[in-house]
């Protein structure tokens, strides 16, 4: 069999920044969490809240450790296996990635290191600012990566001069047509699964009957954002639909799985869609949703698949499927967002066994939803890399090999299942550990060193300690 | 467009800066992971891992820096680097990740300690050689193409980069030797003091090796150095003079010195390359001119970079005085 450079690098790049996606998506939210922790301990002066603060800054440490490093591999990828895209683009994209390599380190110089070890050596309001600090830099840090992404989805600002992109106007290459309503979808994204997590960790450590009236405090505060939020990201989420809709039509086609371009489409519930036979198999819809939806008329026109020719449609499965898992999972968090409030009265949401182990169940969902949603834009914006101007194809190295793409393929997911399996193992510790670990008096001071995200942890890797 | 001034060799000289810096600084923690499996007890592991564990995420920084100021500033030299180094550059960040994992690890674990000392072990010294390899390779050139890469998978590969290889590897060795001695005292000490000098020989013997090779492999670097004398002999010269003063201050068992006097041999042999090679970026074919991206995506970044670089700096030092003085058993309590 002929391996394919193409398809082991799609592969590549879909592996290692699921993998690193994951890791950001929860920090950017847990930072700002942590922010309002810090903000509520400093105004009111209960110890609860500081209690709270210390636990959850653990398990940022960790997961912004494990978010750096495999965020090193991404800025080498673009250079290994897409070189062309990179050469073309880099009069745009090189200042842009620079620019958020250069806030990460500003914030991990400046801010970090303050909020992780600084609780006891600088006075409480500095200890706040860094804690805001930290929140606001994980947002300019996205602003960044969001940015170069929208110029892949809905190109503008830039012109092309002998094989290379010259900005031409910065304001418009930076804030292209879909920015604003993927930053939004991106951000309230980060806080539903900070929400989450911690509503779900907070749940199985009520369950077990530890530290009662400081988690009570997290799970409540984390409810209430699920409330608002959940259903607020649905709005977003529509907004930035039809926004696609202007400006990717064929990837909402797929999204939607339709074939032709039709008035009054319906809303499939389920399909199989067959990008060969170019039709979908075993439909269910309900009639005319999908054209209320998308054009906020029962009768409006969507246009179909079949509009370009079959080698620039997108997956239509994968992109089916992810978008129905994503919307799902969704529509799943505001129902348990509104079970919480109906529980709310009497403290119910915090006796009712079979409420908490559904929250600890969904801590998975935010994750999911996220990496389902990032396939729906990613795969389809295919056969696209930059929309309507360069393929995946074009974009690819040119002296790449199947054999090499094959072996760094296997050589990642060797080297991040070793790591990351460790990282996580690690993580499920310090949960472990809990609000108890967080706040004792740490044995391990001995061979403590300062200054290392991951060493704002004090648990130890083996045994129950 | 019409330049006002010429940004491009504003950008080489960060780029320069940067490289150097981290040779220098991850080049000193590189090396205790170099040197880790070759120390008698687990009580020096101890003390050398320590040694290094404030500054190493750091020194690191420098990397990360340089290769995305080089994709902003020079795009030509990350799009054709990476690919033709694609094996290379995969060997690297899977040692880097191993041995920044064995860090955070290995303070926390027990039984599962001596794992977490191959890796550190393993990491440095594959993350060393790939990057001695990547010297190598700029050395020899790249075939390319209308700007593409167009060579093979394995072309950097090759006897003379193995033997840069070599080279860095004993380089770091030597310089994390000094920078033990300076941070260490009793047995530790007295191990690094041991060690230093045979790394130098072997330093010194590489060097010589490459100094000979070099001028063979690249034959405008053959007329740079010996059509006529130039002052750039000066160079070697000094690396030679640092050399010496390794040797005398290890002999005398100075502390501060052979660590001062390693910096000066690297940075001298480093100078020596970038005129060798000046002002082609990515050889044979493209000066750094080439290489350049827009002026106004030059200048668009460099704003960022002067606000941060200072910044970068200043907390670099600060770290490096906070953590000043010698190793204490279990930390710097």
């Amino acid at each position: 069999m002929e391996l394919d450079p193409l398809l082991l690098s799609r592969m590549q790049f879909a592996f290692v920044v699921c993998f690193h996606a994951i890791f950001p998506v929860f920090t950017i939210g847990l930072a700002s969490f942590i922010a309002v922790l810090e903000t509520l301990s400093y105004k009111t002066g209960n110890p609860l809240w500081q209690r709270l603060s210390k636990f959850w800054i653990q398990v940022f440490a960790v997961v912004f450790g494990m978010g750096v490093v495999s965020g090193i591999v991404m800025s080498f990828q673009f250079g290994t296996n897409w070189s062309n895209f990179s050469y073309a683009t880099a009069n745009f994209l090189g200042p842009v990635l620079s620019y958020e390599v250069v806030t990460a380190f500003f914030l991990e110089a400046a801010f970090l290191g303050v909020l992780l070890f600084g609780r006891d050596k600088v006075p409480q309001g500095v200890h706040l600012f860094a804690a805001i600090m930290v929140a606001v830099g994980t947002f300019i840090s996205s602003f960044w990566i969001l940015s170069a992404n929208s110029l892949m989805q809905t190109p503008d600002g830039l012109e092309l001069r002998n094989g290379m992109y010259h900005v031409v106007s910065w304001a418009d290459a930076l804030f292209t047509a879909s920015f604003a309503y993927r930053f939004a979808h991106m951000a309230l994204a980060s806080f539903l699964t900070a929400a989450l997590v911690v509503a779900g960790v907070s749940a199985w450590f009520i369950l077990q009957k530890r530290e009662f009236d400081a988690n009570r405090k997290a799970l409540s505060i984390a409810l209430w954002m699920l409330l608002i939020l959940a259903p607020l990201q649905a709005v977003v989420g529509d907004y930035h639909g039809l926004n696609t809709l202007k400006h990717q039509p064929m990837k909402v086609a797929a999204m939607e799985g339709n074939w032709e371009t039709q008035s009054g489409a319906p809303l499939l519930l389920f399909a199989i869609p067959d990008k060969e036979a170019q039709t979908n198999h075993f439909e269910i819809g309900i009639p005319k949703l999908a054209s209320f939806i998308l054009t906020h008329d029962w009768d409006g026109v969507i246009p179909g698949l079949k509009e370009v020719p079959v080698a620039e449609q997108p997956p239509v499965f994968i992109v089916f499927w992810a978008f129905r898992v994503m919307v799902g999972l969704g529509l799943l968090m505001i129902v348990i967002g509104v079970w919480g409030l109906i529980l709310r009265p009497k403290g119910r949401y915090y006796q009712s066994k079979t409420f908490l182990q559904a929250l600890r169940l969904m801590s998975v969902s935010p994750f999911l939803a996220v990496l389902a949603g990032w396939v729906v834009t990613e795969v389809g914006r295919a056969p696209w890399l930059i929309y309507g101007q360069m393929t995946h194809a074009e974009g690819l190295t040119p002296s790449l090999t199947g054999g090499m793409a094959l072996f760094t393929l296997i050589g990642y997911i060797v080297v991040y299942s070793l790591v990351f399996s460790s990282g996580v193992y690690y993580l499920l510790k310090v949960f472990r550990g809990g609000l108890e670990k967080a706040n004792a008096p740490h044995e391990m001071d001995e061979i403590e060193r300062p200054k290392r995200p991951f060493s704002a942890a004090h648990v130890a890797i083996e045994g129950d300690k | 467009m019409e330049q006002p001034f010429d940004l491009t060799l504003i950008w080489a000289g960060i780029i320069a800066f940067g490289v150097m810096m981290y040779v220098l600084m991850d080049g000193f923690d590189l090396g205790q992971g170099i040197l880790f499996p070759f120390a008698p007890t687990e009580h020096h592991r101890d003390v050398m891992m320590n040694s290094v564990a404030p500054v190493w995420d750091g020194n690191e920084t420098w990397l990360v820096l340089g290769g995305a100021g080089l994709l902003a500033a020079f795009p030509l030299v990350y799009s054709v680097f990476l690919p033709a180094l694609y094996i290379g550059v995969f060997l690297l960040l899977a040692g880097l990740i191993f041995r920044g994992v064995a860090f955070e690890f290995r303070f926390k674990a027990k039984t599962s300690r001596y794992l977490w000392n191959w890796a550190f072990a393993g990491g440095s010294i594959v993350a060393s050689f790939a990057q001695g390899a990547v010297v190598g390779a700029y050395i020899q050139g790249f075939e390319t193409e209308n700007f593409r890469y167009v060579g093979g998978a394995l072309d950097w590969l090759t006897p003379f980069t193995v033997i840069t290889g070599i080279g860095l590897v004993s380089g770091y060795a030597l310089l994390g030797a000094a920078w033990l001695i300076m941070k260490s005292e009793g047995e530790v000490q007295d191990w690094a003091y041991k060690v230093a000098p045979r790394l130098l020989m072997l330093v010194l013997a590489v060097f010589a090796v490459i100094s000979v090779y070099t001028p063979f492999v690249d034959d405008r670097v053959m007329s740079r150095w010996f059509d006529g004398i130039s002052f750039i002999w000066i160079l070697p010269l000094l690396a030679l003079y640092c050399a010496w003063i390794v040797f005398t201050s290890l002999r005398d068992r100075k502390e501060g010195m052979p660590f001062v006097a390693t910096m000066g041999l690297f940075l001298f042999t480093y100078l020596g390359l970038l005129a060798s090679k000046w002002p082609y970026m990515v050889p044979p074919d493209y000066t750094l001119w080439d290489a350049a991206s827009a002026f106004e995506s030059q200048l668009f970044l460099l704003l960022g970079f002067l606000f941060v670089i200072p910044i970068v700096l200043a907390y670099t030092a600060w770290t490096y005085w906070v953590f000043r003085g010698k190793v204490k058993q279990g930390g710097y309590h």
